[in-house]
């Protein structure tokens, strides 16, 4: 039974809220149940920000996700905040280019993650986040890039539009990373 | 129709539209920008009137002018804002006007922040500004029941000729899921609006739209017929949902987002073998006190859990008549309990007897 509980944690402009939306897109159009819900408020670029993503089959409660089974985690103050209440064997994927030099918990599957390096190398650094969410769809198996990229193409339109080969290219880069680490 | 992901102070809009709202006023305020937003785009394209205006009091006095020339009005703000506009609602209440506002309720008092919070409760079940009359306010838990409640909300309001209050939290406001805004409403048998001060071109006799009555005898009867509708509100117009109620312990009182939280702690409860039910009241004007009559002999507590410091607690104190315990757990300031720390309350007050 698919019950997914996930947090995306990061700086404000990381494309954290927009990661996370994708995935309650896709579960929308799979007419499976998704609730987001995004810390809102005095969030700016550059600041913190996060949203909290629910995908299940049964009926989705409670808003709140107390212990998340999935985290992506785009920079440090976010693991520190986010790290604790995630649950044991839950997957902890992390932005390694701006998140090293840390003790992650040794009872969660831990995916390094050079997203902002893969990013760069495909000629722009915003796509890091689709690179991690390549990665998150690699390891949960929840929704194929594909799938993924099906909603882009119905939710990226006008100037947007042109960034959908990078997304996906993006996406895939983070797949492989996840593939070459196991 | 499939259903769409959309936002909830997006949805709330939508569903406005979809009710046939004519016009749109208001002022901004977080954390439900987004909807007076989406009604800034969208109104224009199906004919209708959006107006931004230079604060909340004007918002208000605009619905008062537009309901009274009969149009389908509606307005949104968040708690501040809300508090601001009480002087144009009593007279709306005063002025037999419908109306639908929404409040996205954020912590307070004063300014207070921008989170989530009910700490509104009491302001919007005892009607809020001066006078005797109250609004009919439902408080839904999820974005499908607020469109639902949304699209039938004008039909309650022009069948009362008084303001409904949608009154939900920003956490209903913020958050996205999908929806389906096909789905069938009720729709209330509704009488022309004969009193509306529309322009009168075929020499009816005039129509006056007024809350002022100097003679205490008119004015004591305009209040006994103001109370009339109060009281089929109460008699016929109660909204709650009983869950999980058969074999329950203990029940739950929660209403809104915070309900939605507790769904999580009684399946939590239910894995440790603890059974929890609730009362969700949909209506919190009316106060739902049938449910309380439906709670089964097996329920030996009644536990409130409110985003306040304890507020519609009193009312359940008045329909539970001193008949079972009553205990309460809230938080304030913005911040949503988490259903664990229900759990902890829960097998704290069963592990005390």
């Amino acid at each position: 039974m698919l019950d997914e509980k996930l947090i995306v944690a990061g700086f404000g402009g990381q494309g954290v809220m927009l990661t996370g939306q994708l995935l309650s897109y896709c579960a929308t159009n799979k007419d499976i149940n998704t609730l987001w819900f995004p810390s809102y408020g005095p969030e700016t670029r550059g600041g913190t920000a996060n949203c909290s993503v629910t995908i299940s089959d049964e009926t989705v409660n409670s808003p709140v996700i107390s212990k998340p089974d999935s985290l992506m985690i785009f920079n440090k103050p976010s693991l520190a905040k986010f790290m604790p209440k995630l649950k044991k064997d839950g997957n902890l994927v992390v932005n390694a280019s701006l998140v090293k030099d840390l003790d992650f918990r040794e009872d969660v599957n831990v995916y390094e993650i050079e997203a902002n390096d893969i990013a760069l190398k495909l000629g722009n650094l915003k796509a890091a986040n689709m690179v991690m969410l390549g990665a998150y769809l690699a390891i949960t198996k929840i929704f194929t890039n594909k799938e993924i990229v099906a909603v882009m193409k119905e939710k990226f339109t006008g100037e947007k539009a042109q960034f959908i080969d990078l997304n996906k290219q993006a996406l895939e880069a983070g797949k492989k990373a996840v593939e070459t680490s196991a | 129709m499939a259903k769409v992901l959309m936002k909830g102070n997006e949805a709330m809009a939508l569903a406005a539209i979809k009710a046939g709202a004519d016009a749109f006023y208001g002022y901004p305020i977080t954390p439900q920008n987004e909807l007076p937003e989406y009604m800034s785009k969208h109104m224009k394209e199906h004919g209708r009137v959006f107006l931004q205006s230079e604060s909340e009091v004007a918002a208000i006095n605009m619905i008062y002018g537009a309901a009274g020339a009969g149009a389908r009005v509606i307005t949104s703000s968040s708690s501040p804002g809300i508090a601001l506009k009480q002087e144009g609602i009593s007279y709306m209440a005063g002025a037999e006007l419908p109306a639908v506002i929404v409040n996205v309720m954020r912590g307070g008092p004063g300014l207070g922040g921008i989170q989530p919070s009910q700490g509104d409760y009491k302001q919007i079940t005892r009607g809020g500004g001066n006078g005797d009359y109250y609004l009919y306010s439902l408080a839904p838990e999820s974005l499908q029941e607020a469109v639902d409640l949304i699209k039938e909300s004008f039909d309650i309001a022009d069948y009362f000729r008084n303001p409904v209050m949608i009154a939900v939290d920003g956490l209903i406001g913020q958050m996205m899921e999908p929806v389906d805004f096909e789905l069938e409403t009720p729709k209330w048998d509704l009488p022309k609006k004969t009193w509306a001060t529309d322009g009168n071109q075929k020499g009816r006799d005039k129509n006056i739209i007024n809350s002022l009555y100097l003679d205490p005898n008119d004015l004591e009867k305009h209040d006994l017929k103001l109370k009339k509708k109060y009281d089929e509100m109460k008699r016929d117009h109660q909204r709650y949902e009983l869950i999980n109620m058969d074999k329950a312990d203990i029940a739950i009182v929660a209403f809104g987002s915070t309900a939605r939280v507790c769904r999580t702690s009684i399946q939590l409860l239910e894995e440790e073998g603890i059974n929890c039910g609730m009362i969700r009241p949909i209506t919190i004007y009316p106060f739902p006190s049938k449910a309380f009559d439906e709670i089964p002999k097996s329920v030996k507590d009644l536990l409130v859990v409110e985003m306040n410091t304890g507020q519609m607690i009193d009312d359940v104190k008045i329909v539970n008549e001193g008949k079972l315990p009553i205990h309460f757990y809230g938080r304030s300031g913005g911040i949503v309990p988490e259903a664990e720390e229900i759990v902890e309350k829960v097998k704290e007050i069963m592990g005390g007897e």
